[in-house]
């Protein structure tokens, strides 16, 4: 097997001593950035970029690794023991590990997260290693403009389903995403649009401002207008080992969301969303104790969180094979690899293989070092959080400055990275999710130009979109994904009629500032 | 554990450890100050007007190793995007500072004449040429297309009806394609180029066989020609490539077109003769060194060294060549 050769030449690189230490200092910073409220894994990747961009490209990617990991394993402590997601994927597990944390079982809530996914995760990253190169070998003969247009359009169909509660309200972010998505100069003809004459503008708005912006800034400036509240620390009590039982109705729930994860990760309209919602229902649908859910159920801890991480290593298969970002992390994913002077897509593993099995095997090493890490330090880490909420914000409001600036260089990348961000206060105020304005922000753009591509290839005759049997079966998709849930509502409310209603799952709007 | 005592503790670590980064990062690069006399111990710095990794950014940064002997340490920035514009823009308030650098090239021209850019070449003075990379037509192989004949037919038949994939909008790529529509006695305006962000991209559309043929720098297309997945057509250099030695140029494939993706450094306006001349001389003395010869060997970069009133008129001759081709292609 090529992998397996190619993996171990990897290892080889990774495992030298600075690169293992840039590894131990990427996790770690990762996780301590990523434990900060309301700092998801997209944000600490964002953030932490720059420090990456002066190291050689296999350091900076094998730290980058170790951050990004580590900004996912401290988004989930921060989720458990402060309620305050920092990414729609880990709403979950805010969800059922908060209500664990406060009745006094924060330990085995930390220890489920970390050993699942520590499983998943690596689970996740074997099949990376495995699935990626036959993707990429598929996708170069066979992605052309019109497959990527129905690729496009079943990623967007898919998420319409994060829409929120009100459609008008996601569809109105979704607009939001969609014009900002539009500044700059046009792929096709190298026109300049919504640019108003502003130098910095022509390059447009980089997805990660957008996303500091509306998460971050938005956040923040909640909280200002709210007067600032100091979070409440879940106190941890008892060791950090999980009981027989703990462990008994965990271990199926960390499988069942690797098994979830993984595969809708790397589809390329996955995401990291749909697994852990799809796995938090399993989980209550086969729990023994169903009546715990909702009250800390560790199975609906230990289900989505090791789903979000199969998945985060699942979402770099459409990445890494065609350049397709899948989830807002993915998007500054794409950007970093970019800044390393690599661009993701079919040619990515025959143009610069050694990089990119030495990523993979360090997605292998942090994920040992991060368990290493976070079990005995998972307390030190929560006393992170007890730094007062204006001090963490005003952190937040730093971090984000300086990177935007250290990023762009001048002071119309702030203007605008502030002007979201009140952009995004307005959102928060109006309850206006702010997950689809990224994503159409990253999508748009993508479909825009290679629908025009196709377009322009077969000189304006529309039949092209829907030519190959790979399109007529993503086009399938689409109208499946359309028309199944009406379908489905209308079933059960047919049986509903004869049968007791199920209790509907908790609605999971875009995260929200602590309490 | 007090616990208010612990968290500045871990707030510092954190930062010391960022700190550390940075500065392990950027040490390593001290050399030996040995300025000329008219830098008188100034550091000069060199703009790379795009992101890190590509051709300019490669530039800038083997000038700065090349330059490490002459003038000791030199510092590269990077000013991302619009084919150079917004660096440009940036650097045009370096009025009168010798110790500021841009490396630059021909997809800069081109980008100021599409962006309709308020800056241009003008506010600086052009110092010298470094390199040329030549771009290369490549079909899959399995298309029909078997020669740069072949496609000049189809183009001559119907022009729209061949698809031609490549960079971005404006560069090098499509200025080529556009010479080419031109000299085959086409309309450049009709020319169907469909535009990528790079050539990665570009060759992912051609390989599914929706393009037709896709135009690209030949160091970036050598391993696809080598490994056989691409057929090459022709390259647009004068005379054929010591790597690629089967591959025609365009002008013995009968399409009277010659075009370089030269790059090149420029100096701030406003600078004194002395000045210039002296930045010539550093410049020129660093592409006769051992360092920079080695580069041009490991990236597969032509010696384009050319300095003086003759670059100062290849300038000229350059801005008027590619404006004229892409208004005529309804770009600019």
């Amino acid at each position: 097997m090529d992998q397996i050769g190619s993996l171990l030449d990897g290892f080889g690189s990774a495992l030298s001593p600075m690169n293992l230490l840039w590894a131990l200092v990427g996790v770690t910073i990762g996780t301590a950035v990523g434990v900060l409220p309301g700092i998801g894994p997209a944000l600490t990747v964002a953030m932490l970029l720059p420090i990456t961009f002066r190291l050689e490209a296999s350091s900076a990617l094998i730290m980058f690794a170790g951050i990004y990991y580590g900004g996912m394993y401290g988004g989930s402590t921060t989720s458990i023991l402060l309620n305050t997601p920092g990414e729609t994927s880990s709403m979950m597990s805010a969800l059922e590990g908060n209500r664990m944390a406060r009745a006094g079982r924060g330990a085995a809530a930390l220890a489920t997260a970390a050993i699942g996914s520590f499983v998943a995760g690596t689970i996740g990253t074997v099949g990376l290693t495995f699935l990626a190169p036959v993707v990429a070998d598929f996708a170069i003969t066979r992605f052309g403009p019109e497959e990527y247009v129905a690729l496009m359009a079943v990623a967007f169909v898919t998420v319409s389903a994060l829409l929120g509660p009100s459609l008008l309200k996601g569809v109105a972010s979704l607009l939001i995403g969609l014009t900002v998505g539009l500044v700059g100069i046009d792929g096709q003809t190298g026109q300049a649009r919504l640019a108003f004459g502003v130098p910095a503008l022509l390059d447009g708005v980089e997805v990660v401002i957008l996303v500091v912006a509306l998460f971050a800034l938005g956040e923040t400036f909640g909280h200002l207008l709210a007067g600032t509240g100091t979070s409440t620390v879940e106190p941890i009590r008892g060791r950090f080992a999980l009981t027989g039982e703990d462990l008994r109705r965990s271990w199926p729930a960390w499988l069942r969301g690797t098994a979830l994860g993984f595969p809708i990760g790397s589809l390329p309209a996955g995401g990291a969303d749909v697994p852990t919602f799809l796995s938090y229902s399993l989980e209550r649908r086969l729990s023994k104790h169903p009546e715990q859910f909702g009250k800390g159920a560790i199975e609906g801890l230990a289900g989505p969180e090791a789903a979000n991480n199969a998945a985060a290593a699942g979402v770099l298969v459409p990445l890494l094979t065609i350049g397709l970002p899948t989830s807002a992390t993915a998007a500054v994913i794409l950007t970093a690899f970019q800044s390393y002077g690599l661009q993701p897509g079919p040619q990515l593993f025959s143009g610069s293989g050694e990089l990119v099995w030495a990523l993979i095997a360090s997605l292998y090493i942090g994920n040992v070092m991060l368990l290493v890490l976070n079990l005995p330090l998972v307390g030190l880490w929560a006393r992170m959080l007890t730094i007062p909420a204006y001090g963490i914000y005003a952190g937040v409001l730093v971090f984000a400055t300086l990177g935007t600036f250290a990023a762009g260089g001048t002071v119309t990348d702030l203007l605008v990275l502030y002007g979201l961000g009140l952009i995004g206060l307005l959102m928060r105020l109006a309850d206006v999710p702010v997950v689809p304005a990224v994503v159409a922000m990253i999508l748009g753009p993508l479909l825009e130009q290679q629908l025009r591509r196709a377009l322009a290839i077969s000189q304006g005759d529309a039949a092209v979109l829907w030519s190959g049997w790979i399109t007529k079966v993503l086009w399938a998709v689409v109208l499946l994904a359309l028309l199944l849930p009406p379908l489905l509502s209308y079933l059960r409310a047919r049986r509903a009629t004869t049968s007791p209603p199920e209790p509907a799952p908790a609605e999971s709007p875009a995260p929200r500032p602590p309490a | 554990m007090n616990v208010k005592g612990v968290a500045p503790f871990v707030a510092a670590a954190v930062a010391t450890a960022v700190l550390l980064v940075s500065t392990v990062a950027s040490s390593g690069d001290e050399g030996k100050s040995d300025a000329r006399a008219f830098l008188d111990g100034r550091q000069l710095r060199i703009m790379a007007p795009a992101a890190p990794g590509g051709g300019w950014d490669q530039t800038a940064r083997e000038m700065q190793s090349a330059l490490r002997g002459t003038v000791g340490r030199t510092e590269v920035y990077n000013v991302n995007g619009a084919g150079g514009t917004i660096g440009l823009s940036q650097y045009t308030r370096y009025r009168g500072q010798p110790t500021e650098l841009m490396v630059m090239g021909l997809v800069m021209v081109g980008a100021i004449a599409s962006n309709h850019s308020p800056v241009t070449l003008s506010q600086t003075t052009p110092l010298a040429r470094l390199t040329t990379d030549y771009e290369i037509i490549v079909v899959p192989t399995n298309s029909p297309v078997q020669s740069m004949r072949d496609l000049v037919a189809r183009m001559r038949a119907d022009l729209g009806s061949v698809s031609i994939a490549g960079g971005s909008a404006g560069g090098v790529e499509q200025i080529l394609a556009g010479l080419v529509g031109r000299a085959i006695g086409g309309d450049p305006a009709k020319v169907n180029y469909i535009a990528h962000s790079g050539g990665g991209e570009a060759l992912t559309t051609v390989l599914s066989g929706s393009a037709t043929a896709a135009v690209s720098g030949v160091s970036e297309l050598v391993p696809q020609v080598k490994a056989g997945k691409m057929r090459a057509l022709a390259v647009s250099s004068p005379q054929r490539l010591p790597a690629l030695p089967d591959v025609p140029t365009l002008k013995e494939a009968g399409v009277d077109v010659e075009l370089a993706n030269w790059r090149a450094v420029v100096a701030p306006a406003g600078i004194t003769v002395d000045e210039e001349s002296a930045l010539e001389d550093v410049v020129v003395e660093m592409t006769r060194g051992d360092a920079w010869q080695e580069t041009l060997r490991r990236r597969g970069w032509a010696d384009a060294t050319m300095v003086g009133p003759e670059f100062d008129a290849f300038m000229e001759s350059e801005q008027r060549r590619i404006a004229q081709v892409l208004k005529e292609m309804g770009l600019a």
